[in-house]
């Protein structure tokens, strides 16, 4: 689809082994299936199926999600970062696209 | 055609709620097949009630589209002792899944934050998996408020 932007917020700085929120958001209508159009047939799902986060390309969070997930899904969850280094994200739609973002943190 | 504000107000709350009404009248999951997906989360185990984890909603949810909800497990998160994984079931949906959080030591601190659908008043429920196999279930009622035009 086009048009799908992720934003995710990262601090630009940590100290060595500090605990830091990350909030992402990506907009996504997440259609569940479930409802009808306006021709009375079923909208066919299309929905972020799976949410990823990795750092220095070690895994830190990751998250599957169902229809039950707001449009828009907003996830946001804790990271450790022990040392300078790149947080790639990425969400994966069920058409197969995959949108992909990264942040880089210093150490303080 | 002339509508006045109010009325207007009114139409676009009633669209609003017609969307969150058409998800509830399909058919919803019984609880008990939350409690089967628990069981093959949890493999085999009984889940201790609350103990670590804490689920937090709102206890009104006015509108069912956008619940926030939060999750969070107090664990050392340390190599050889984290919390795996924590899985979110709607009891009241048409399809009781609702996510399943993956966690590893670099994370830190097992927590997150989403928004979820609800379709009706129903029990949200959380169980969280540790690395050293313990099972621990969180449940909360959440009030939906369907409908609008001050009702």
């Amino acid at each position: 689809m086009d048009n799908i932007k992720p934003r995710v917020k990262v601090p630009k700085s940590a100290s060595a082994g500090e605990v830091i929120t990350i909030k992402t958001l990506i907009n996504h209508p997440m259609e569940s299936g479930l409802r009808k159009g306006k021709d009375g047939k079923l909208i066919p799902r299309q929905i972020i199926n799976k949410f990823t986060c990795e750092f220095n390309g070690k895994p830190v969070f990751s998250c599957e999600l169902e229809p039950a997930i707001s449009a828009n899904p907003y996830i946001e969850f804790s990271a450790k970062v022990n040392e300078a280094g790149t947080f790639k994200f990425s969400w994966l739609d069920d058409d197969g696209s995959v949108y992909e973002t990264e942040n880089k943190i210093a150490i303080k | 055609m002339n509508l006045t504000r109010r009325q207007m107000l009114c139409a676009s709350v009633g669209a609003a709620a017609a969307g969150v009404f058409g998800f509830s009248l399909s058919a919803s999951a019984a609880p008990e097949a939350t409690a089967e997906s628990i069981k093959n989360f949890a493999g085999g185990k009984e889940p201790a009630m609350g103990g670590d984890l804490t689920l937090t909603t709102p206890e009104i949810a006015e509108n069912g589209n956008t619940v926030p909800i939060e999750v969070s497990v107090a664990s050392p998160m340390t190599d050889d002792d984290y919390v795996e994984s924590v899985v979110i079931y709607a009891e009241g949906n048409p399809n009781p899944d609702v996510a399943v959080f993956h966690f590893t030591p670099m994370s830190g601190a097992a927590e997150a934050k989403t928004r979820m659908r609800l379709a009706k008043t129903q029990n949200v429920v959380a169980v969280a998996k540790t690395s050293k196999g313990q099972v621990f279930m969180d449940k909360k009622e959440v009030k939906v408020t369907i409908g609008g035009c001050g009702g």
